[in-house]
């Protein structure tokens, strides 16, 4: 590990109003394209104005989630004229100079408070909202650090906020790792959901679920359903039995939003329900087609299917009259 | 209830009579063994009882360390008694409870539990991944159900009861950080905890972020680095130990009701736990005593929720009814019922509910240092969402 100091007073970096940083470009057409091709989104306030006016809008406006992509600095990392020449993120040059000479992005939190229209002129102004303890984590010893940028519009409106923060660390020796030699660094496995086992027991539901349908275990001695699969019923103890296929119509009994930690390959946040089938039997399974503000315990929900990775499908629950 | 003799058998007959521990860290620098080799040795010098008298061990399924590497580190000689208690934390009083059946039947003399672990520095159980690899094993065919759909630990299964707690009764998210900063005022002024003088307030549990929702960082206790050991013998031999005994005045394991693992989804209703009912009438049963009885409770604070329908299904409360005996603060220093006066996982250390465990002998002893005056008896839960044990323990 390099050597770093044990207490080190970084109370200076903190807070601060810098900015403004600005666009190379105003929002734009060709830009809002580009992206919504990558992305696969096809809704039509992006690139319809008659659709945008429908919704309520002057015209065509930008994703939200486009926000960084305005006031990108570009390949060559130059700054739009009239951006602020300070960089907004010194703590960390700072830090570098200390030892910390690695550095991870932790996450970002985005909240958007209007769409950009077309046309309009992005900025954003920077402040460093907090910097942790030294804390001590898997990849070495370091500093969270997080940065507020407020964007505005050139109306001066708040447009959206958005919270970085990244680890700035010394990296722990690792005694074991080879520098990285012939071929090449090996490039490490993309990382998949867990695949459910299939065994003799469960093999039904997966195959159902393989076929578009969904299936729940019925016993064939008290014809009591059951979730998840077992080889016996609790009910009678019988050991025959055989399935229904649901109807998919089923009302939300609990969720939860997953946050922390974001373990790959998922998204984040992530909505996670327990189902209660109209047939009388619960799952877990995902919630789509609802904002998570808007969960609700007890609202109607409809089963469908999806890819979720290349050969692997799995349920998810629709939320109905969602959009 | 047929064949309830256990209160026979088991009442003031064993008791827990020595306690040790490590420092409770975030990264202890030290192997397992070793922290555990270092508690059991303290807790046997704590009990005045040589280790080559140490015939007996228990702890957890999830502990890593052998019993009979232990022993052996220890000076131990023979072993007649070894078991190992299942779920988790879960198991958290279970091992006592072993212990003081094998003391009062002669099973065994003297009985050492302990819990050792850097869950902190080493596997952290909170990063969501499976517990073995074994494509075949239960557990991880049962996995398939919620893994696959990213809820994947401890924290985001419990939240899927407390979601639904809400919705059914008057407890707001407000209430689950009354139960916050109830531990961390205890750990506030305990010089052992990881969170001394660090006390919270709601706005601060109101404004930590989210983990999975409707938990908050703050509704989610620590991760810790260290080792807890006890020792158990007979309340005939702890007579003439240095120590006085913390008398074992009932013993329960639980489960019930469509029981499973961290995912008992599928129950009628999910704002109870039943498998802690299970306990409750037991240790009340085997001890005799009733709620009003209790002056302390030492329950299982993995995850705030979770404490509230612990104290409903002790009868510290009517059902649906823990968040007014939150708001009312009977649960805080000076209340009727303080709640893990050392401040509990959420603010001393997580040592998988041994460390709540050796908390209750120092206040049957009377030298906790958030002692609770006139205390006569404590009860102490294990983990909860998952099967789970309990222990009443009292002065002789």
């Amino acid at each position: 590990m390099s050597k770093v100091e044990a207490h080190i007073d970084l109370s200076a970096y903190l807070g601060g109003d810098r900015g403004p940083y600005t666009s190379w470009d105003p929002v734009n057409r060709p830009m809002i394209r580009h992206w919504c091709e990558a992305m696969g989104d096809d809704n039509p306030i992006y690139r319809d104005d008659a659709a945008a006016r429908e919704a309520g809008f002057d015209g065509i406006v930008a994703p939200p989630t486009m926000l960084q992509a305005w006031t990108m600095r570009g390949i060559r990392e130059q700054r739009p004229p009239g951006s602020d020449a300070r960089d907004p993120f010194e703590v960390l040059t700072a830090l570098e100079n200390m030892g910390y000479k690695a550095v991870v992005a932790v996450n970002c939190e985005q909240e958007y408070l209007r769409y950009p229209g077309e046309g309009d002129r992005l900025y954003y102004r920077s402040t460093i909202e907090s910097i942790s303890e030294q804390k001590r984590t898997a990849l070495g010893v370091g500093f969270f650090v997080t940065e507020l940028s407020t964007y505005f519009n050139q109306r001066d409106e708040a447009v959206a906020t958005m919270r970085f923060r990244v680890f700035k660390f010394a990296p722990h020796e690792r005694p074991g790792a080879a520098p990285s030699g012939e071929g090449g660094p090996s490039r490490p496995a993309a990382v998949t959901r867990m695949r459910p086992v299939r065994n003799r027991d469960t093999a039904f539901f997966w195959e159902g679920v393989d076929a578009g349908e969904l299936r729940i275990q019925r016993c064939q001695g008290c014809q009591t359903l059951r979730h998840p699969p077992a080889p016996a019923c609790p009910e009678c103890q019988s050991l025959d039995w055989d399935h229904i296929r649901a109807s998919g119509r089923g009302v939300l009994y609990s969720f939860v939003t997953m946050h922390y930690p974001e373990i790959p390959p998922f998204d984040y946040p992530n909505l996670i329900a327990l189902v209660e089938l109209e047939e009388g039997t619960r799952l877990v399974s995902n919630l789509v087609g609802v904002s998570r503000r808007d969960v609700r315990i007890g609202m109607p929900v409809q089963l469908e299917f999806s890819e979720v990775e290349p050969g692997f499908r799995l349920h998810r629950f629709r939320v109905l009259g969602g959009d | 209830m047929s064949g309830a003799t256990g209160d026979k058998l088991l009442r003031d007959r064993a008791a827990i009579v020595g306690i040790g521990a490590t420092e409770f860290s975030k990264h202890s620098g030290r192997t397992e063994i070793q922290l555990g080799v270092e508690a059991i040795l303290q807790a046997l010098a704590d009990a005045g009882v040589d280790p080559a008298d140490v015939d007996g061990m228990a702890t957890y399924t999830m502990d890593n360390n052998p019993e009979i590497e232990l022993h052996r580190l220890i000076g131990g000689r023979s072993l007649r008694f070894f078991s190992r208690a299942h779920y988790g934390g879960g198991a958290a009083c279970a091992p006592v409870m072993h212990a003081a059946m094998a003391v009062a039947t002669g099973v065994a003399d003297v009985v050492v539990v302990y819990r050792a672990m850097n869950e902190r520095s080493g596997f952290r159980f909170g990063q969501g991944g499976l517990l073995t690899e074994d494509p075949n094993a239960f557990e991880t065919v049962d996995f398939g159900w919620y893994f696959p759909q990213g809820l994947m630990t401890p924290a985001a299964w419990i939240a899927m009861f407390a979601q639904r707690y809400l919705h059914e009764t008057d407890a707001t998210d407000e209430d689950f950080g009354r139960v916050a900063v109830g531990g961390r005022d205890f750990a506030a002024t305990n010089p052992r905890a990881w969170f001394h003088r660090q006390p919270i307030t709601l706005e601060e549990h109101r404004d930590s972020r989210w983990i999975a929702e409707p938990l908050r960082l703050l509704d989610c206790c620590q991760e810790s680095d260290g080792a807890v050991a006890l020792v158990v013998t007979s309340a005939e031999r702890a007579r003439d130990l240095k120590q006085p005994p913390a008398l074992v005045r009932g013993a329960s394991q639980g489960a019930a009701d469509q029981q499973r693992m961290m995912t008992s989804f599928y129950r009628r209703s999910l704002t109870g736990l039943p498998e802690m009912g299970v306990v409750a009438d037991n240790l009340y049963r085997m001890s005799g005593l009733a709620p009003a009885d209790i002056q302390a409770a030492i329950l299982y604070d993995h995850f705030t929720p979770f404490v509230l329908p612990q104290l409903e299904e002790f009868g510290f409360c009517e059902r649906g009814a823990a968040c007014e005996f939150l708001r009312e603060g009977h649960h805080m220093r000076g209340g009727k019922l303080p709640v893990n006066p050392h401040g509990g996982q959420l603010g001393e250390a997580y040592i998988h509910g041994l460390n709540g465990v050796a908390e209750a002998v120092r206040q049957v002893r009377g030298e906790a240092v958030n002692q609770v005056a006139g205390l006569e008896h404590v009860l102490v839960t294990a983990g909860t969402g998952v099967p789970t044990s309990g222990l009443i323990l009292g002065a002789a």
